[in-house]
């Protein structure tokens, strides 16, 4: 099973991982406010994770983990 | 008794140089001092160093900075209008604190100027030379001899201070020729340098080589502490010569060649019954401040003789506390003052005269 | 299994980039080229003046800032000084193609034995969006108000093509990262560089073509996408100079 993890004290909301995920499973939490200030990413169907690290690649801040 | 050697001055630096380890130089040519480069692209590829003439005196001082962080003793020269564009580079290694040997064999200015010997870089040199709140030991030779042993002492300090060192010469100790006895050359081994980036090897936090402090607070405290070392430095390391100076009514103050013209004159002055004496700082930072102020004490005048418009009288000056009239005597854009010169400044001053 | 993490030779340190800005990708890549090699214990970076002025902060290496556009000077240094190391610059438009132009194209002649990172995203962006060397033709900066005039400032330099008019390097190539497969082609040609260095080759520089959403006055995503419409027909993809993969050609 695939994980996905965000250190989302670090999310500056860019979206670029959102773009990426070819399983659109990804979205910004506008209902969330992280540290920064930002609306910080997150999974929304876990188990439709492929782990394919494309999210994880475009992340320009380095906040994902991808496990398989 | 050790053997001497027929030298240039220039090369004198440059065989200096090698004794006290230096094995990575940065030039770009430039009158009057291109034998230093000449010396280094001969010797250096045979003793394993390195020699390279950088595509410009800013590629080269910053390729010292380079070799500065890597924690190696390294060096580059150059002559007046070459030193105004190293001027960022001092400033950059003033800023990251880092130690190297620049040598600055002065033309005449402004601009182009001449070719012909200057002491008028006096300012750019003890002030700093660039941009922000530094200094740099600045030593003056006056003869070859001295160029050689001044290029090791300044190796030397500018390890124990991290900071830059100048050899501040002219055109004429350049290209004048004298024995040097190189054998006499001691040199204290390096210090080590934990702050140098060389690689963590995995076993250390890295190192960074920095100038920059966005904090105001924290850009303040390194100016505090840079300043802290620099009156160390001025308490400890301010030297000068002083010849015939014990009973002295006129001082003369002068260095590199301007001294050994001044040394003449005095001569000649005392032959004719003046008290006069003279004053070498062979430091120009530190300023020997302590002997100035000393000879104020007992002098009736003093004379600075530059080649310049005047510079250092204002040092001069300052050390003496304005407690005794201080008059300039000199030669600018490559001209040097005759004995004679400074003679008739003497007689005039023993006259009261100034 | 861990099938992603940040890379070990990053501190860390949170990038202070722009949200959307493409230098923390491209940070990460030198990052994770530095993991592979195993060099991170012999590697020194010397970071430029500009937006990565404080990449010193973000790399666990020793690092070096240097001086506006000197940072080839810098790394010449510190090659000659312990050849051993690995040297790499990492330096962006108005650096490296500006007021550093000299000490670029110097040490490209000279085939130094250093890696540079050039950060091509055609704007000034520490200083507030002022038009860079590489700003294209038309282009709306803070100093080009009414679009890029060729006719007053001249025409945008395409570096790796200038450079490999130069007999000196040994590698040029310009990637792109603004999709997951322009990423992975960016990390093989910036491993490619370090190779090059590990193997006394040379002088290898790779072009990044990079986003600035903020200066740009976009979007992240419309970024990334302007970056194909407006960038790469101006500054092609591609290898420029791989003078080894040439000699292996005529030896056949």
């Amino acid at each position: 099973m695939s994980k996905l993890t965000f250190n989302t004290d670090n999310c500056k909301g860019c979206g670029l991982c959102v773009d990426a995920c070819p399983k659109k499973i990804l979205r910004l939490a506008t209902e969330k406010i992280n540290k920064k200030g930002h609306h910080p990413a997150e999974i929304i169907d876990q188990a439709a994770c492929i782990a394919c690290a494309s999210c994880a690649l475009m992340c320009p801040d380095v906040i994902i983990t991808v496990e398989k | 008794m050790s053997e001497k050697v027929l030298m240039k001055g220039n090369e004198a630096i440059a065989e200096a140089a090698i004794v006290a380890g230096c094995r990575h130089y940065f030039g770009y040519p430039i009158t009057p001092q291109t034998e230093i480069a000449a010396y280094m692209a001969k010797k250096m590829p045979k003793i394993g160093g390195t020699f390279l003439q950088a595509e410009s005196e800013i590629a080269a001082i910053n390729m010292v900075y380079g070799v500065s962080s890597a924690g190696l003793r390294v060096m580059t020269s150059s002559s007046s209008p070459g030193v105004s564009l190293k001027g960022e580079g001092l400033s950059y290694l003033a800023g990251a604190d880092l130690p190297a040997l620049i040598v600055n064999v002065q033309r005449g200015g402004p601009g182009l100027g001449g070719i012909q010997p200057s002491q008028s870089d006096y300012f750019q040199a003890t002030r700093g030379g660039g941009h922000g709140d530094y200094h740099m030991i600045v030593l003056a030779p006056s003869s070859v001899q001295e160029m050689a042993e001044l290029t090791v002492k300044g190796f030397e300090l500018a390890d124990q201070y991290r900071m830059t060192a100048m050899i501040l010469a002219d055109g004429t100790m350049g290209q004048m020729m004298e024995p040097v006895a190189l054998d006499d050359l001691k040199v204290a081994p390096m210090p080590a340098k934990p702050w140098a980036t060389t690689g963590t090897g995995m076993k250390r936090p890295h190192n960074i080589v920095n100038s920059l402090f966005l904090k105001p607070e924290e850009l303040e405290k390194t100016n505090f502490e840079r300043y802290e070392r620099y009156a160390k430095i001025q308490a400890t390391e301010a030297r000068a010569e002083e010849y015939r100076m014990e009973d002295a009514e006129i001082a003369v103050a002068a260095f590199g060649i301007a001294a050994r013209v001044s040394k003449n004159a005095v001569d000649e002055a005392r032959k004719m019954g003046i008290k006069a004496g003279l004053i070498r700082p062979i430091t120009l930072w530190p300023f020997p401040n302590e002997v100035f102020r000393k000879a104020a004490g007992h002098v009736k005048a003093m004379i600075s003789v530059e080649l310049s418009m005047g510079q250092m009288i204002e040092d001069v000056r300052l050390a003496s506390e304005c407690r005794v009239p201080v008059t300039l005597c000199n030669r600018a854009g490559g001209m040097i003052p005759t004995p004679e010169q400074v003679l008739e400044a003497i007689v005039a001053a023993a006259k009261g005269g100034c | 299994m861990i099938v992603f993490q940040k890379p070990k030779a990053l501190t860390d340190a949170p990038f202070h980039y722009c949200p959307g800005c493409t230098h923390g990708i491209i940070h990460r890549l030198v990052a994770e080229v530095i993991d592979e090699l195993g060099i991170e214990g012999k590697t020194i970076g010397i970071a430029p003046v500009g937006c990565s002025v404080m990449a010193y902060d973000y790399f666990n290496c020793d690092m070096i800032e240097a001086a506006h556009g000197r940072a080839p000077a810098v790394a010449t240094g510190v090659k000659r000084a312990n050849p051993e190391n690995i040297v790499f610059t990492y330096q962006g438009d108005g650096d490296l193609a500006s007021i550093g132009m000299a000490e670029t194209v110097h040490s490209a002649a000279r085939n130094e034995n250093i890696t540079v990172i050039f950060i091509n995203n055609a704007i000034y962006g520490m200083t507030g969006g002022q038009m860079a060397p590489t700003s294209l033709p038309g282009q709306v900066t803070q100093t080009s108000p009414y679009g890029r005039d060729v006719k007053a400032c001249g025409y945008p330099i395409r570096v790796c093509e200038m450079l490999s008019e130069l007999e000196g390097p040994e590698y040029l190539e310009r990637v792109t990262v603004n999709s997951v497969a322009n990423v992975r082609k960016a990390k093989k040609a910036i491993k490619k560089a370090f190779q090059n260095q590990i193997d006394g080759k040379g002088f290898s520089l790779i072009e990044v073509i990079s986003s600035c959403p903020t200066n740009w006055g976009m979007t992240p995503q419309a970024a990334l996408k302007w970056i194909d419409e407006k960038m790469i027909p101006y500054y092609p993809l591609g290898v420029y100079k791989d003078r080894s993969a040439k000699k292996e050609e005529e030896a056949k």
